[in-house]
């Protein structure tokens, strides 16, 4: 049987980290998800995987410490909120342009600015429309329970590394901060130095008389080759958007209006569909675990059988132009969302919905 | 007879005395003719040769002139961004404790945008080796003023020379990362006349060697010219450095292990 | 009469023709060529037979352009 622990959602990826082989995180402490780096030293890693934790004098030197420890071939990772992202992204966009994996967590609380601390979904444009300069997209993992943020952490490094890409775990300041109960696996080994070699034979690790220098760069001054770079990149995010789109979808197959949400909004939206289902009205849920690559075809099969969509985010409507994408005027889709840190309840949200499907197509029918 | 040697029987293979290091690719230096970024990644190449460490190091290359450092130097290299080279470095050396790391920064990258991360790996005392190349200006981007930039010195944004009142002053950042105790050997050396090749040779082999140590962070300055920049010819510009940038900037060891 | 007889061979493509070499030669031996290599470059060469093969010249060279050879004299 697995080992069952109480924990929190930055304890949780934390701990799952740990056991998923990281050899390495860097980070600087920003509310509300400090208890990551907190964790990480508490567990005194060093002894028990050899994994180093080294809190960075911001949040612009713990990214490309991350830059760095990824060029070597190793598993690294860093955390932070909105606005700790938002300085990493000089980092992330060198990442993307060097094709470095790594793990990256952005536990979202309210902007613009300071904003407040509160949870919050709006950094989805940042983190799904590539965040940094430059043409790239990185994979975005939407976690909607404290058990995904722990199990995000092994599969996002599996990602990353499958691909050479920068996966980030979008959470927000509600799942980075409650507890449930989670289920852990077995501690997966560090690679070895030697390994690592092996597996990832790009990696800067020191020149062997074997093997030509590795040179980690994203600069090419010749315009022919740096396009034939980016297009070669652009293959890569095609070939993710083909093959690793996640989604979990509740109550859709008989569905008449759909809610979509990920994250948070997807808790709240999942009550929402029990209570409208209790009323007699055919909701289901779409929610999107990967957020890029999105379930651009799983929203368009659906436009064919629903009568609307609401995306609910707690934002003022990012997600919602991927839907539109996504049903490409197939079937009216609709926004709600809450800003500044309020979490939507589930009753608001059925209401909303039906103002804006059911009772507007009642009206229209009486008249 | 001894005198009448041929140019054939001086130029034999067991007769060289010198030749460029084979650490240094053939791609032909991207810097400006005269520049004293070449003869900083020699000297650095020539080391790392002569101690065997090829394998065991990993360098990091600026933004600046000597971004495309990773073209000349036959080690596995990583470019960082604008100032970031040491929050790179310590990212690598925690995780390969044992290879060689070092970074190669301009005076624009070190001492401006890449303050913050210049200062804090010194304070943590990263075991890594910093080579700082200073002259006193932004040399890729064509000419504009640096931290480095000496009080009344003409540049791109400072054509009226530099003005301390509004411009600020100079900063010596490598006497204040010295006063730090994170910091192990700190150094400051020039490559423009033969001597000061030989000083400087001297000063990288110890900053490499120290960091087998893991006593701290070891720092190599080379007061530099950029003739380009100073509109100057190469040799002019080498004077000019001697009298202007070296009584500023002097040179000599400024910490020295105990 | 030397002890030592020294020849420098320039890597004319390489050379920039700085002149950072000429002045640092206590011989005498290097000046600019009159002809230039294909990047335009005026290249350092050998003016005469007096080089002593102490590769200061090469020590300063930025390019790392030449190589020294020495041979001792009986």
């Amino acid at each position: 049987m697995k080992e069952v622990r109480l924990m929190k959602g930055n304890e949780a990826i934390a701990e799952g980290v740990i056991r998923a082989g990281c050899d390495g995180y860097f980070g600087y402490p920003i509310t509300p998800q400090s208890e990551v780096m907190e964790y990480l030293f508490a567990n005194k890693t060093k002894e028990r995987t050899g994994m180093i934790v080294l809190q960075a004098e911001s949040e612009i030197a713990s990214i490309h410490m991350v830059y760095g420890g990824a060029a070597s071939g190793k598993r690294v990772m860093t955390s932070s909120s909105s606005p700790g992202i938002s300085l990493m992204q000089e980092g992330i966009s060198f990442m993307a342009g060097t094709e470095l994996p790594c793990l990256l967590m952005n536990c979202v609380r309210g902007g613009p600015g300071l904003g407040t601390i509160q949870p919050s979904q709006s950094d989805y444009f940042q983190a799904v429309k590539g965040g940094g300069h430059g043409d790239y997209k990185m994979i975005v993992l939407a976690p909607a329970s404290v058990q995904e943020m722990y199990d995000f952490a092994k599969l996002g490094f599996e990602l990353a590394f499958k691909h050479r890409i920068q996966v980030m775990v979008l959470s927000d300041g509600a799942i980075g901060q409650m507890m449930e109960k989670v289920e852990l696996d077995e501690q997966v080994p560090r690679w070895t130095d030697e390994e690592i070699v092996k597996l990832h034979p790009w990696a800067a690790t020191g020149k062997t008389p074997d093997r030509k220098r590795n040179i980690i760069t994203s600069l090419d001054l010749n315009p022919v080759k740096q396009e034939i770079i980016n297009r070669n990149l652009q293959k890569k995010f095609k070939h993710i958007e083909e093959t690793e789109v996640r989604f979990e979808k509740i109550m859709c197959d008989d569905a008449e209006y759909l809610f979509v949400a990920y994250g948070s909004s997807s808790r709240i939206c999942q009550k929402a569909v029990a209570l409208g289902r209790a009323k007699g009205i055919k909701v289901g849920l779409l929610r999107p675990i990967t957020l890029f690559p999105y379930p651009t075809k799983e929203l368009a099969k659906l436009a064919k059988q629903v009568k609307g969509m609401l995306s609910v985010e707690m934002s003022a409507g990012q997600m919602v132009e991927d839907v539109r994408l996504s049903v490409n005027g197939a079937v009216p889709v609709e926004h709600y969302g809450r800003l500044g840190g309020i979490i939507p309840a589930p009753d608001e949200v059925l209401n909303v919905l039906e103002e804006k499907f059911i009772k507007e197509k009642l009206l229209c029918k009486t008249h | 007879m001894q005198d009448t040697l041929t140019n054939e029987e001086i130029c034999k293979p067991e007769n060289m005395v010198y030749h460029r290091t084979a650490l240094l690719t053939e791609a032909p230096l991207s810097y400006c003719p005269g520049c004293g970024h070449g003869t900083a990644h020699r000297l650095i190449m020539e080391v790392i040769e002569e101690m065997k460490m090829q394998a065991n190091t990993i360098g990091v290359a600026p933004v600046g002139c000597s971004v495309l450092a990773y073209d000349f130097m036959d080690i596995d290299m990583q470019q960082a961004a604008h100032g970031r080279a040491p929050a790179v470095a310590t990212g690598i050396k925690r995780l390969y404790p044992d290879k060689f790391v070092f970074t190669y920064q301009g005076d624009g990258d070190l001492a401006a945008i890449g303050t913050c991360e210049t200062i804090h790996a010194c304070n943590r005392g990263e075991n890594i080796t910093i080579f700082f190349v200073n002259n006193g200006i932004y040399g890729m981007t064509g000419g504009q003023m640096a931290p480095t930039t000496l009080p009344g010195m003409k540049t791109a944004t400072s054509p009226f020379g530099r003005d301390v009142e509004t411009m600020g002053h100079p900063l010596k950042i490598t006497e204040l990362i010295a006063n730090l105790p994170g910091t192990y050997f700190v150094t400051r050396q020039s490559v423009h006349t033969p001597a000061n090749v030989r000083k400087a040779k001297k000063a990288i082999e110890k900053a490499i060697q120290y960091q087998k140590l893991n006593k701290g962070l070891n720092f190599v300055e080379i007061v530099s010219n950029c003739n380009s920049g100073w509109k100057m010819t190469p040799l002019e510009s080498n004077k000019w450095m001697e009298e202007n940038m070296f009584p500023f900037y002097p040179l000599g060891d400024i910490k020295v292990p105990k | 009469m030397a002890t030592v007889k020294g020849r420098i061979v320039v890597d004319t493509e390489r050379c920039k023709g700085c002149q950072l070499c000429a002045p640092v030669c206590k011989e005498g031996t290097i000046a600019m060529s009159k002809n230039l290599n294909s990047k335009g470059y005026q290249f350092a060469t050998s003016i005469n037979d007096d080089c002593t093969g102490c590769i200061n010249c090469a020590l300063v060279c930025p390019d790392g352009a030449i190589t020294v050879y020495r041979v001792k004299l009986n």
